[in-house]
C-alpha cells in the first residue's frame, strides 16, 4: 500500500480525535458534559489495553497458550473486589487535591519529596521502555501495511519520529490547559474513550474476518488446531505454570491501579465516585470481549503461515493484509494506532506532571535565585515546564526505541514495567489502611524493592543484549552463584518475572514494615497519616485551620497569583472566604488560618503537595504542634461532631421521656380514681353499722321511759354493731396493707401439719355447737413449709370459720391437706348450700358477701376472703372454689413448696 | 287527730334498722308493716296498701328501686308515699333516687328526730 495513503490515514484519525477532544472541551464551557456518565469513565479504564494487548497477546498465545489471559484477570479480579480501595483512593485524592501517584505517596508520608522523586524515578525506569514500546508497534505495523523491510536510519525518514512530534503537539494541547493539574481534562478523556472503542471494534473485525471469512467459525479453526502437533500442545494448562500465572495476576491487578496512566484516568480524572459501581463489571466485560478472539486469530496466523515464519505479533495486522483486503487491513492499523496512542498520550501527561511536580519544581525552588523569581508572576512558567517534561518524557521514550527496544519483545518490557509499579502497591495500600506506616518505611520499601527489581529484570535484559557481560547471568557476580540475577539465593525454576516479583515483594514488604515499626513518625506525617486512613471522617468537612499558622495576606496573595494568575487567585480565595464567612481583614493584614491551609492546597493541585507545602510554608509562622496536639485537635473536631449526634439523641430521648411521663400521668389518674372508689366503697360500708348505732342510740336517748328489757336488747344491739364496725375497721386497714404493699411476709419454717391441727382446734368448738363433723386429715409427713406462719393461720380460720358459717346444722365439713411434692394444697369442703355460679367470679373481691346476703347480716366484714386471696398471692400460690348451687363449697389454696424443690 | 292510724311499710335487710324503724314508727302512733327484704314487701304490697313506705335500696334479691316502680307504676299504688333510705349519698344516686318518684330521699346515718318529723309533714 502507498505510504501517503496511510500517513494521511493516520493523521485524519489524529484530526478526528483532536475535533472529539474540542467537541468534549466546548459541551463542558457549555455545562453539559459528555464525559460525565460511567460508561465513559469505564471506557477509559480500558487505556490499560495498549499494542500489547492489540498485538503482543496474539503473539503470546502461539508462544504460551493461553496463559497471555493471565494478565486480564489480574485487573478483573481488582474491578470487581477492590473497587473499595480506589474509592478511597479517590476520596484522598480529591480532599487533597493529588495530581499524581507521585504526589499521593508522599502526601500520605508527610508531603515528603524524597519520596514523590523516587516514585517519579521509578515511573520513569519503569514505565518509559513501555511507551517506546507502543511507538515501536506503530512503526512496525506501518511498516507491514506499506511493506516496508527495515527500519530507516535517518531521522527524516523515520515514521516513528514525526508521529512522535505529532502526539507531543496533541498532548500538549489538550493536557496542559491549565495550570492546576487537578482539573479534568474532559478533551482528553473523551479522545481516550473514543480510542477505546476504535480498538475493539478494529480487533473484533480482525477476529470476524479471520475466523469467518478465511475459516468456518471457532470451531472449525480449534478442531484444525487440535489436529496440529504443535499447537495442540498450547491447549495444555501446565503444572509448573502456576507460579507464573499467580505471580502474573498478582502484578496485573498492581498494574491495573497503579500504572501512571491507570491512576490517571481512575483515580484523577474521575468525575464522580459512583461510576465505580458500574465500572466494576463494565471494565472487565470490556477485557472479556477484547479477548475472544485472540485465539482464533494465534491458530489462524500459525495455520496458514506456518510456526515461526512470521513474527506472531503482527498476525492481526498481516492475515487480512496478505488475504488483499486492503480497506479492512487499514482499519486494523487504525485500530493498533489507537491502541498505542491512547497509551502514550496518557502515560505521557502522568509522568509528566510527575516530573514537573517532583523533579523540575523542587530543583528549581532549591536554587536561591531561582526562588527570587517568585516576584514575577510564575503560573506561565508553570506551564511550560510542564510542557518541557512532555517533550523531554517523548523524546526519552523515542531514543529508547531508536536504540534499545528492537532487542526486546514487546511483551516481556511490559510485565517489567508491571513488576516495576508494584513496588508502589505496600506503601500505598498500607498508606491508607495502617497508620503506623510511616515515611521512612515507604522509603526503605520503594528503594529496597527497586534495586531488587532492577537487579533481577533490568540487569540480566541488558545482559542478554550484550551491553553487560552474559556471564553474569550464568555464574552470578563475581562468580557468586548465590546472586545470581536470575537466581537470587539459589531460588530456580521461576520465570524471570515471578522471580524478580517474589525476592522484590518479599525484600520491599519486609523492609518496609520493620522500618514502620520502628520508626518515629513526625507531626506532620501523624497528620497526613489520620487524614488517609480515616478520610471518611475527615472528608465531610474541610479541616482547614487546624495547623495554626499565621500569614500576612499580602505574602499569600503574591504566593497564589503567581502560581495561578491574579484573576484565579483573587476568585478563589474570595470564593473560600464567602462560603465560610471569614472576613479578610485588609486592615489587619494577618490571615485566617483556614485561609492558610487552603491556599496551600490550591497549589498543591499546581505544583504538587511536596512543594506547595515548602512554598507556603516559607511564607507562613507555623505554630510548632506536637503529635499529641495534633491528635488531640483531630480528636476535638471529631468528638465535636459526636456531641452533635448526641445533641440529636439526646432531644430524641426527651421527647420520648415527656411521652412516658404523660402515660405515667394517666395512669395514676386511674389509680387515683380507684382509690377514690375504694374510699367510697369503705364509707359506704362503714355507714351500714354506723346507722343502727345512731338510730338505736338516739331511740335509747330520747325516750328514757322506755321498758328495761327493750333498752337493754337496744344497748345490746348497740355494742355488737359497734364491735362489728370496729372489726370492719380494723379489716379495711388490714386489707390496705396489703394494697399499698406494705405488708410484708415474716418467713419460717413450719410444720404445716402442726398448723392446720392448731385452726382445726380453734373452729372446732364452734363446729360442735352447730353439731357438725368436722374432720382433719392429712398425709404422714409433717409437710414443712418456709412460710408465714401466722398469715397462714389466718387464712385457714377465714375459710374454716366460713365453712361453719355457712354449713347447715348436722352437716359435716372437711379439713384436708395434700402433698403435690412442689405445693401443698389445703381445702376447706363442706356440705353446705353452696354459691351458684354466677357469684363465684366476684367470691374473692371486696366487700362481696357484705352485699349478699338474704336476711342475716354476717358476722364478718366481707373482707375475709380479699384478705385471704391477698395473703395466698404473696407466697406465690393460687385460691379459688369449687361449688355448685345445693352441693357443698370446696375451698381451696396451694402454695408453693420452695423447700421441697431444693431437695 | 286521726281516727285510721297510717300504715307505714318498713323495708330493709338489716334488723337493727327495722327495730328502731318500728319503735319510732309506733310512738308516732303509725301501724307498722314490716318486710325483711324485697320479696317479702312485694308479697305484703298485693294485699295493703301503705300510705308510706319507708325503702332500703341495697338489698340482695329484689332492690328498693324496683319496688319503688312498682309502687309508683300501680294503679292502687301509686299515690302512696315513698321514702328513700340509704347510705348512697352520690348526688346521681339521689336524682335516680327522685327520677323514679321518690318522694323523700333520706341519706344514712339518719337524725331519728328529723326522720319522723318529714314523716308527718308527708302525710299530713
Amino acid at each position: 500500500m502507498n505510504n501517503i495513503i496511510v500517513i494521511i490515514c493516520a493523521l485524519f484519525y489524529l484530526v478526528v480525535l483532536f475535533g472529539i477532544a474540542y467537541y468534549a472541551e466546548h459541551r463542558l464551557k457549555k455545562g453539559s458534559s459528555i464525559i460525565n456518565n460511567p460508561y465513559v469513565y469505564s471506557l477509559s479504564l480500558a487505556v490499560y489495553c495498549t499494542a500489547w494487548t492489540y498485538y503482543g497477546s496474539v503473539g503470546r498465545a502461539t508462544n504460551d497458550g493461553i496463559m497471555f489471559l493471565a494478565i486480564y484477570i489480574g485487573p478483573t479480579i481488582a474491578s470487581i473486589f477492590m473497587m473499595p480501595v480506589l474509592g478511597k483512593i479517590i476520596r484522598i485524592t480529591k480532599f487533597q487535591r493529588i495530581n499524581s501517584i507521585a504526589d499521593f505517596v508522599s502526601a500520605r508520608y508527610g508531603k515528603n519529596l524524597s519520596i514523590a522523586f523516587i516514585v517519579t524515578l521509578l515511573c520513569i525506569i519503569g514505565v518509559v521502555p513501555y511507551i517506546s514500546l507502543q511507538l515501536k508497534a506503530i512503526s512496525a505495523s506501518f511498516n507491514i501495511l506499506i511493506q516496508h523491510q527495515g527500519s530507516s536510519t535517518s531521522y527524516f525518514n523515520d515514521t516513528t519520529f514525526y508521529i512522535t512530534i505529532v502526539l507531543a503537539v496533541f498532548i500538549i494541547l489538550f493536557g496542559t490547559r491549565s495550570v492546576d493539574a487537578t482539573e479534568k481534562h474532559e478533551g482528553l478523556v473523551a479522545a481516550i474513550a473514543f480510542e477505546t472503542i476504535i480498538k475493539l471494534v478494529a480487533f473484533i473485525c480482525a477476529g470476524l474476518f479471520i475466523t469467518y471469512g478465511l475459516f468456518n467459525g471457532f470451531g472449525d479453526i480449534f478442531y484444525k488446531a487440535s489436529q496440529s502437533q504443535t499447537l495442540s500442545k498450547l491447549f495444555v494448562f501446565k503444572q509448573a505454570d502456576y507460579i507464573s500465572w499467580f505471580f502474573m495476576i498478582i502484578c496485573s491487578m498492581m498494574a491495573f491501579l497503579f500504572l501512571p496512566r491507570q491512576f490517571q484516568v481512575s483515580v484523577i480524572e474521575n468525575v464522580d465516585e459512583s461510576h465505580l459501581k458500574k465500572a466494576a463489571w463494565l471494565f472487565p466485560l470490556y477485557l472479556l470481549i477484547i479477548n475472544v478472539f485472540v485465539l482464533p486469530i494465534a491458530f489462524g496466523g500459525e495455520l496458514l503461515f506456518g510456526k515461526g515464519m512470521m513474527d506472531a505479533d503482527t498476525y492481526v495486522l498481516a492475515i487480512p493484509l496478505h488475504s488483499g483486503n486492503h480497506l479492512l487491513s487499514l482499519f486494523i492499523f487504525i485500530g493498533g494506532f489507537s491502541a498505542a496512542t491512547s497509551m502514550i498520550i496518557v502515560e505521557t501527561i502522568a509522568i509528566s506532571t510527575m516530573v514537573s511536580n517532583s523533579m523540575v519544581m523542587p530543583f528549581l525552588l532549591g536554587i536561591p535565585a531561582l526562588k527570587k523569581r517568585i516576584d514575577i508572576s510564575f503560573s506561565k512558567d508553570i506551564i511550560y515546564i510542564r510542557r518541557i517534561s512532555i517533550l523531554l518524557v517523548l523524546l526519552l521514550a523515542y531514543l529508547y526505541e531508536k536504540n534499545v527496544a528492537h532487542y526486546i519483545s514487546l511483551v516481556s518490557i511490559g510485565l517489567v514495567s508491571f513488576a516495576a509499579v508494584t513496588q508502589f502497591a505496600p506503601a500505598l495500600i498500607a498508606g491508607i489502611y495502617w497508620k503506623g506506616a510511616s515515611k521512612n518505611g515507604a522509603l526503605t520499601g520503594i528503594i529496597v524493592g527497586f534495586i531488587f527489581w532492577f537487579y533481577t529484570l533490568v540487569i540480566p535484559s541488558l545482559a542478554n543484549t550484550g551491553i553487560i557481560h552474559s556471564d553474569l547471568l550464568t555464574f552470578g557476580p563475581f562468580g557468586l552463584s548465590w546472586l545470581n540475577p536470575t537466581a537470587l539465593f539459589g531460588l530456580q525454576g521461576f520465570d524471570s518475572i515471578s522471580h524478580s516479583l517474589f525476592w522484590s515483594l518479599f525484600f520491599n514488604i519486609s523492609s518496609f514494615t520493620i522500618v514502620s515499626l520502628y520508626s518515629k513518625q513526625k507531626s506532620q506525617e501523624v497528620y497526613q497519616a489520620e487524614l488517609f486512613v480515616n478520610i471518611y471522617k475527615h472528608a465531610v468537612s474541610d479541616n482547614e485551620g487546624l495547623w495554626k499558622r499565621t500569614a500576612y495576606i499580602p505574602d499569600l496573595n503574591t504566593l497564589l497569583e503567581n502560581f495561578l494568575g491574579k484573576e484565579r487567585s483573587k476568585n478563589l480565595i474570595m470564593g473560600y472566604a464567602q462560603r465560610n464567612k471569614i472576613i479578610i481583614d485588609e486592615a489587619s493584614n494577618i490571615a485566617d488560618p483556614r485561609l492558610v491551609d487552603f491556599s496551600e492546597k490550591i497549589l498543591a493541585g499546581v505544583i504538587g503537595s511536596a512543594s506547595a507545602h515548602i512554598m507556603v510554608s516559607s511564607v507562613t509562622k507555623e505554630e510548632e504542634l506536637s503529635i499529641d496536639e495534633i491528635l488531640k485537635i483531630l480528636q476535638e473536631s471529631q468528638q465535636m461532631r459526636e456531641l452533635n449526634k448526641e445533641l440529636r439523641k439526646k432531644s430524641l430521648d426527651l421527647t420520648r421521656a415527656t411521652d412516658d411521663l404523660k402515660k405515667a400521668n394517666n395512669q395514676l389518674k386511674d389509680i387515683d380514681a380507684l382509690k377514690d372508689e375504694f374510699l367510697y366503697t369503705v364509707t359506704h360500708e362503714l355507714r351500714t353499722p354506723l346507722t343502727s348505732i345512731r338510730a338505736l342510740s338516739e331511740i335509747v336517748h330520747d325516750n328514757p321511759d322506755m321498758e328495761e328489757e327493750q333498752r337493754s336488747e337496744f344497748m345490746g344491739r348497740v355494742v355488737k354493731e359497734t364491735e362489728r364496725l370496729t372489726h370492719l375497721i380494723t379489716q379495711v386497714l388490714y386489707l390496705e396493707r396489703y394494697e399499698s404493699g406494705k405488708q410484708k411476709l415474716n418467713l419460717s419454717s413450719f410444720s404445716m401439719v402442726e398448723l392446720a391441727e392448731d385452726a382445726f382446734q380453734s373452729i372446732e368448738p364452734l363446729a360442735k355447737i352447730k353439731n357438725i363433723d368436722f374432720k382433719l386429715i392429712h398425709p404422714n409427713s409433717s409437710l414443712l413449709l418456709h412460710a408465714d406462719k401466722d398469715l397462714l393461720r389466718q387464712v385457714m380460720i377465714n375459710l374454716l370459720g366460713n365453712a361453719v358459717k355457712f354449713t347447715n346444722e348436722d352437716g359435716h365439713i372437711e379439713f384436708i391437706l395434700t402433698d403435690n411434692h412442689d405445693e401443698i394444697v389445703v381445702t376447706v369442703k363442706d356440705n353446705g348450700k353452696g354459691i351458684p355460679k354466677v357469684d363465684q367470679p366476684f367470691l374473692f373481691d371486696k366487700f362481696f358477701q357484705a352485699r349478699n346476703q338474704t336476711v342475716k347480716k354476717p358476722e364478718g366484714s366481707g373482707l375475709g376472703l380479699a384478705i385471704s386471696k391477698k395473703i395466698v398471692i404473696m407466697h406465690g400460690g393460687k385460691i379459688w372454689v369449687e361449688s355448685e348451687e345445693g352441693k357443698g363449697s370446696r375451698f381451696m389454696f396451694l402454695i408453693p413448696n420452695f423447700m421441697a424443690r431444693n431437695v | 287527730m286521726n281516727k285510721i292510724p297510717y300504715k307505714i311499710l318498713l323495708v330493709d335487710d338489716d334488723p337493727n334498722i327495722l327495730i328502731s324503724l318500728e319503735f319510732l314508727m309506733r310512738k308516732s302512733g303509725y301501724d307498722v308493716l314490716i318486710a325483711r327484704n324485697g320479696s317479702e314487701a312485694l308479697e305484703l304490697l298485693n294485699d295493703t296498701v301503705p300510705d308510706l313506705t319507708l325503702l332500703d335500696i341495697m338489698m340482695p334479691d329484689v332492690d328498693g328501686y324496683q319496688i319503688c316502680k312498682h309502687i309508683k307504676s300501680s294503679k292502687k299504688l301509686k299515690h302512696s308515699k315513698v321514702v328513700f333510705m340509704s347510705a348512697k349519698t352520690k348526688e346521681s344516686d339521689i336524682q335516680k333516687g327522685y327520677n323514679l318518684g321518690a318522694d323523700l330521699y333520706i341519706t344514712k346515718p339518719f337524725a331519728t328526730k328529723e326522720l319522723v318529723k318529714k314523716i308527718s309533714e308527708l302525710l299530713a
